[in-house]
């Protein structure tokens, strides 16, 4: 009967479809906006970040990485502390994405100083051999400031004329870096993370001259993109002549110095062979 | 024949003739970006790089070629089962113009970095708003011919037509609800894990209310027609019509399992999910069954092979959907290129070789002249069919492998690989999809020639044969 009353019909499916939308999709603001998961440290956009926003958006960085690290011992692991709710109440979209044909963003805050980024975006091969990662040299173009503060107003973001003012001359690449560098770290996570590392420390590679091609081989790798490949420095400082004892290297190279740009290894590399790298280091010490 | 029943058919032709034109531009644009992924130099930017080009090749396929076939289709057997004309020809000619302005400049503004980013809702709000007048016209224009009827009995196309038409409204409205900064740039209306919610509620309902009803509405009605016997059971349709469009709903989060969404959204979103097999393979065993006795038509009547093996695709594309919404196997093979290879088995296995056979069906019936060659029917459906396989099978091997490496760890439970580790050895894999895509792209072109030549040929339909 229902199948010769195309009104009732259009209503009861219409109906059905509403109560799967009711329990998922309106019934969750609720829960994601409880106040109990506020995160003070978060902070809104600033002009500069939100317009390096709009130009990832602009350019679909999102069709190749996402922003969401799951609490997973590989994900956490490889990107950082995973993702709480409360980190992205100021992100009008979302930016989770769907595909990592490159890695996860969500943390790359403070992994890479500005140099780093800068040359990496403008040829990412330089910095990553054999990445796929398309050049984006044009982002160097001086940046459009014409809406910037009706967007901020859209948004609700604080600002003050001197921030706007000071956007004058900045490229679309300095927008692009400045919101990268946000990206997951207004939450303290990487002291956390550095301060729960170590433990005993003794090198039980030293005076073993077989470890040496491989902690080599790791440097070239891991290294040499910003401390070049003769070891006399780029982005990160010259280690040519390191004159520091094989326990400060391993815990610079394990914790990072999350001030000075120098990411942390300790998760991805592991122990082992990270006191490789730091024979290897040690063995072309000047003299 | 169908002139003289009075149906709207010159629109049916304008739709189906776009369709191809936006289908062969999707496939084209998809080669494109898989040898982008594969060799990075081919990114030329701003303009023409990977991820300016992917939402076009997305928007192209699913609206382009998915709805303008749809809208075709819908027309068509609208007017078939109610027999009843079209209800207002003058509105669905308007929606033709409208559609391909919407198409275009939908190529145009996302080439020019104009985007909202949400996947599949990704064009900025002047365009989304002309989508809900375009969407309003269509279903004002198939609902009051429905209601104007001169058969009584509505067949379960129609029923899958209609929840198709209020299902896309609901999920369109909502999701795009954005706030405009100017004329070309506009945020979404949700923050954060809201949107995120909000978006994929959309994206994966998406795939229910344009990938899976309108094909299912097609395939209920063209099977039949094609082989001359009815569909093996109406109860079963209808069973399945009811728990599909009721379940789907709860299914969105499990594209954000392990995600600060809360737990108990993907959860449901989990069992549903599995839930889901149940209808979907209803409709499956609906067509299986319904070619008793009638499997030697697979040789003999070159569309049947089609509807087969689209329905088939359905099926296993119904079972390892559920089993990549499991918690435990997402957390291996989400974000990986197993997804890519998935999400083609459905469109160019199921969705396309759906339309294909309609296509192939309504074009000579329409135009009153006989297919052009059937030998090359047959051809284009082996190299749509290898190309779709080599294309999903490659991407299966290379997301098993790049997960496999991603959770790799030492004995001292640091990680084995880089991620550049990782990536490097995607390379094969990418150069394969490429190839995949490109028979694929080779099939469209056969397909569209034959459609031409079938078009533009002399060999018209006998009078004594019906129609």
């Amino acid at each position: 009967m229902l199948e010769k009353k195309p009104v009732i019909f259009l209503f009861l499916a219409t109906v059905v479809i509403l109560i799967g939308t009711a329990v998922t999709m309106i019934a969750p603001f609720k829960w994601i906006n409880d106040p109990k998961l506020k995160i003070a440290e978060v902070k809104p956009y600033t002009a500069l970040q939100l317009e390096g926003r709009d130009i990832y958006i602009r350019e679909g960085c999102n069709n190749c990485h996402t922003q969401t690290v799951r609490p997973l011992l590989a994900d956490v692991e490889r990107y950082g502390e995973y993702s709480k709710v409360g980190e992205f109440v100021y992100d009008q979209p979302h930016l989770w994405g769907s595909r990592r044909t490159g890695p996860d963003l969500a943390r790359i805050g403070g992994k890479y100083p500005d140099a780093w980024h800068l040359k990496h975006m403008v040829d990412p091969q330089s910095m990553v051999p054999r990445s796929n990662m398309p050049k984006y040299a044009f982002l160097q173009q001086p940046l459009d400031t014409s809406l910037t503060e009706r967007k901020m107003k859209t948004l609700k973001f604080p600002y003050t004329p001197e921030e706007l003012a000071a956007l004058k001359g900045k490229s679309e690449l300095d927008a692009m870096v400045a919101y990268l560098q946000k990206l997951g770290s207004d939450i303290p996570w990487r002291k956390a993370a550095q301060a729960a590392v170590l433990g005993d420390l003794k090198n039980p590679f030293l005076d073993n001259k077989t470890v040496l091609p491989e902690g080599k081989a790791i440097y070239e790798k891991e290294c040499a993109q910003c401390h070049g490949a003769d070891l006399k420095g780029g982005v990160g400082r010259a280690l040519a002549d390191i004159d520091k004892p094989d326990t400060y290297i391993f815990k610079t190279v394990f914790g990072g110095i999350p001030a000075g740009g120098m990411p942390a290894f300790g998760d991805s590399l592991g122990k082992d062979r990270i006191w490789k790298v730091a024979s290897f280091l040690k063995s072309r010490q000047a003299h | 024949m169908n002139q003289k029943e009075g149906y709207a058919d010159e629109v049916v032709k304008g739709f189906i003739t776009w369709s191809l034109v936006w289908g062969v531009v999707a496939v084209l644009l998809g080669v494109v970006i898989s040898l982008q992924l594969a060799y990075p130099q081919l990114n030329l930017p701003p303009y023409l790089s990977y991820g300016r080009l992917r939402p076009i090749h997305t928007n192209a396929g699913i609206f382009g070629w998915g709805v303008g076939s749809f809208m075709a289709f819908f027309i068509y057997i609208t007017q078939r089962l109610t027999k009843t004309k079209l209800w207002s020809p003058g509105l669905a000619k308007f929606q033709l113009w409208l559609f391909n302005v919407i198409i275009a400049s939908a190529a145009v503004t996302l080439m020019l970095g104009m985007t909202r980013s949400k996947e599949y809702a990704e064009l900025e709000w002047p365009i989304a708003l002309l989508i809900v007048v375009l969407w309003v016209i269509f279903s004002i224009n198939i609902i009051m011919t429905i209601i104007k009827r001169k058969e009584e009995q509505m067949y379960i196309s129609l029923w899958y037509i209609m929840a198709a038409l209020i299902g896309v409204a609901v999920l369109y409205l909502v999701n795009n609800a954005g706030i405009p900064v100017s004329l070309t740039k506009s945020y979404s209306a949700y923050a954060g894990a809201n949107d995120a919610n909000v978006q994929w509620w959309y994206g994966h309902n998406a795939v229910a209310m344009v990938l899976t009803a309108p094909p299912l509405a097609l395939f209920y009605y063209f099977l039949p027609k094609s082989t001359g016997v009815p569909i093996f059971s109406h109860r079963m349709g209808v069973i399945a019509f009811w728990s599909l469009i009721f379940m789907y709903l709860w299914t969105g989060a499990h594209h954000l399992l392990w995600t600060p969404v809360p737990d108990w959204v993907q959860t449901l979103a989990m069992a549903f999910s599995v839930m889901l097999i149940a209808p979907s393979w209803a409709s499956v065993f609906n067509g299986y069954f319904s070619m008793n006795g009638q499997w030697h038509q697979m040789r003999e009547n070159y569309l049947v092979k089609f509807f087969i093996f689209g329905i088939t695709f359905y099926g296993l594309q119904t079972i390892q959907g559920p089993s990549q919404a499991v918690r435990t196997f997402s957390a291996f093979i989400h974000y990986t290129d197993w997804i890519p290879g998935h999400v083609h088995m459905g469109t160019l296995g199921w969705v396309s070789l759906i339309i294909f056979a309609s296509i192939y069906y309504v074009v000579p019936k329409i135009y009153g002249k006989e297919i052009y060659s059937i030998p090359l029917v047959n051809l284009h459906f082996w190299l749509a069919v290898t190309g779709q396989l080599i294309f999903s099978i490659t991407m299966w091997i290379a997301g098993v492998q790049q997960a496999t490496m991603l959770n790799a760890t030492n004995s001292d439970g640091s990680l084995h690989y880089s991620f550049m580790e990782t990536l490097v050895e995607m390379y094969p894999y990418w150069y394969g999809r490429a190839f995949g895509g490109i028979i694929y792209f080779v099939s469209m072109l056969i397909f569209v020639y034959n459609i031409v030549k079938t078009i533009n040929g002399n060999s018209t339909i006998a009078a004594t044969k019906k129609a």
